[in-house]
């Protein structure tokens, strides 16, 4: 074999060799795979966990899973969890602190737990929520060390969209189901008369590493355009879409509107939508004391704006009703986002409308602002 | 230095939220070296007067002699802290609030001129000064020590009044009633046991009463979506905690 530059081919097997050439690097490989009735993402120890001839059916409040014929690997969207579970995990430990004989304390940071994650299978939405809360995490004068540390140690194989789902529509936040940056190697799965394969495009020279350790074939021209043509395909069939019009402009001037009272009506304020989200980073600290009260550690765990006690101030929280925590949640996400983080917060992965039990759909809450807002205009 | 003093009481109750502090194995050793622990029948025969610094209470006051007890206990209590669904929101014994306990008494008992009940089952905090009020039913272990090392150390206890989703999805759970229909009661409840009943795949049955923010009037019509006619959301909400998931019904 020799050195990969141009886009390459791998077949079933040569995916069983990637899985296994990372876990030969030490390398935690974590990827899709079939649990408790959803496609779940959890470490993997060979290519034969990945979901093979599974895909799903959403809609708001409902997601199930549905054999395939095709057999495909990487047909699905909108999974339970996301990435942020392994690169921002929901509870970490920051500090200690040890009462010294002599009667001060002793403070020990806590070494942050960062394996060295291989990710298979990142969809191009998910990697554009890995940019997004890279800039939250590591991009201001605080970094987050232990965020930091497992995101530079980790590599990332992107699988591009071609199935998308019903409760997709990245492409209407600016995005879209290829992978353009951002990942190690980027695969394109290809089901046809002439097999089950991968076009593989390296973006990295760590990538290119990695791909000269697993048997491979340089590209045909047919592999090629069949997997142009499926990526470009799932540009069309997103199930949901944005409102095409200025979102920072619609939040920031329907703070009064009525629609927040109609979905008030039906959120449970039960926090689900910001756990499923790719970029919601929010968290809040512990602190956790023994009974002898000489040691007591800091944790950092998931926090969420619908939590009351997230705007606890003196006397009380400030966004009581859950008019004001669903009006907070999307404001910032669709527009105050961007004067804080110089972009949307939105990658339209669709996930806080399928595992929303109530089935609140952002994308018909923004068209229902956006035509309240429209009415106001004509009067 | 002399220990702070710990008592444990009981009224309408099972006995189970008091015994998970003799639950507490590994930690039980670390907690008497801590506490003095003078009153806790479970535990001991051998019982040290009053008052104590940390009570903890469990059961409903069912009783006229239950309603004056308490009264007594919170005299005797510096910091008086309600354990378990029966103590928080009046527990399975409640279920009598709703419907006409002469009735019962006649059905059940032989001789129902031997038993004299309140007609309902109420909270302590509906009879005296609550300093914290830990729920489930039974209550959890980890939360228990939590309050009383919070009690040792002089701050507040960490104990989160968020639904039980933030649970199941910090463990990561797959969500049972998005991904399979199950009724779930998860959204609306007080979070504390982990997400338990989730992780093995059921629906969560509310012991822990409604979280500090509930919306079940969201919840009613998702109930019904998955399966549950009138009587059996009734049912599932008419548990250990029927009274305050009813007080949230009629919001």
């Amino acid at each position: 074999m020799t050195a990969t530059v141009g886009p390459a081919v791998l077949d079933r097997d040569g995916l069983d060799a990637l899985v296994s050439a990372l876990a030969s690097q030490g390398r935690t490989v974590v990827g899709p795979t079939v649990r408790d009735g959803a496609i779940v993402l959890a470490e993997l120890t060979t290519a034969a966990q990945l979901p093979y001839g599974w895909g799903v059916e959403l809609a708001a409040g409902r997601y199930r899973l549905v054999p395939r014929e095709d057999g495909a690997a990487f047909a699905h969207s909108a999974g339970p969890q996301s990435w942020k579970s392994f690169l921002h995990p929901a509870r970490e430990q920051l500090w200690s602190a040890d009462r010294t004989p002599e009667g001060g304390l002793s403070f020990t940071p806590q070494e942050p737990e960062a394996p060295s994650y291989a990710f298979l299978g990142v969809r191009p939405c998910d990697l554009r929520a890995i940019a997004i809360q890279d800039r939250v995490l590591t991009g201001g004068r605080y970094e987050d060390t232990g965020y930091g540390m497992r995101r530079r140690r980790a590599l990332l194989i992107a699988a591009e969209c071609t199935e998308p789902g019903e409760t997709c529509f990245c492409v209407s936040t600016g995005g879209g189901p290829a992978a353009d940056a951002g990942y190690d190697l980027a695969l394109t799965e290809v089901v046809d008369e002439d097999g089950h394969r991968f076009l593989v495009r390296v973006g990295s020279e760590e990538g290119a590493r990695l791909l000269d350790l697993v048997p491979h074939r340089a590209a045909d021209p047919a592999t090629q355009s069949t997997a142009r043509g499926a990526v470009d395909a799932a540009r069309d069939r997103m199930g949901r879409e944005l409102p095409a019009v200025d979102l920072r402009a619609l939040l920031g001037g329907s703070l009064d509107a009525e629609r927040w009272d109609d979905v008030a009506a039906r959120c449970l304020t039960c926090g689900n939508c910001t756990m499923v989200c790719p970029t919601c980073f929010c968290v809040t600290t512990e602190e956790v004391t023994d009974l002898t009260g000489d040691h007591t550690e800091r944790w950092q765990r998931w926090d969420s704006c619908f939590d009351l006690d997230f705007s606890h101030l003196h006397e009380g929280p400030v966004r009581n009703s859950g008019r004001s925590r669903y009006r907070q949640w999307l404001t910032h996400k669709l527009a105050t986002w961007h004067d804080q983080f110089g972009s949307s917060g939105c990658v339209g992965c669709g996930r806080c409308i399928a595992w929303c039990p109530a089935g609140i759909d952002i994308t018909e809450e923004v068209a229902a602002l956006r035509a309240e807002a429209g009415t106001e205009a004509e009067r | 230095m002399t220990m702070p003093t710990l008592a444990v009481f009981k009224l309408a109750s099972c006995d189970g939220c008091q015994l998970t502090l003799l639950d507490c194995e590994d930690e039980l050793l670390a907690l008497a070296g801590r506490v003095e622990i003078s009153h806790f029948l479970e535990a001991s025969s051998t019982v040290a007067a009053g008052p104590y610094d940390l009570v903890l209470v469990e059961g409903s006051v069912t009783t006229a002699e239950d309603a004056e007890r308490v009264r007594e206990i919170r005299a005797c209590a510096r910091h008086l802290v309600t354990i378990g669904a029966c103590a928080t929101a009046g527990g399975i014994q409640a279920l009598r609030n709703f419907a006409d306990v002469d009735e019962y008494r006649r059905t059940v008992y032989a001789h129902p001129e031997y038993i004299s009940a309140l007609a309902t089952s109420t909270p302590v905090s509906a009879h005296v000064d609550v300093d914290f009020e830990l729920r489930g039913c039974p209550i959890d272990r980890r939360q228990l020590l939590e309050v009383i090392t919070a009690f040792l150390a002089g701050r507040k206890p960490d104990i989160p009044s968020h639904s039980v989703c933030f649970e199941c999805k910090r463990r990561g759970t797959v969500c049972v009633t998005v991904a399979h229909g199950t009724p779930c009661l998860g959204p609306v409840t007080h979070a504390g046991c982990g997400a338990l009943c989730p992780a093995y795949g059921r629906g969560c049955y509310g012991c822990f009463g409604p979280s500090r923010s509930v919306n079940l009037p969201a919840l009613i019509p998702l109930l019904r979506r998955d399966g549950l006619d009138e009587d059996a959301t009734e049912r599932l909400l008419h548990t250990f905690n029927a009274p305050a998931f009813d007080k949230e019904v009629s919001r």
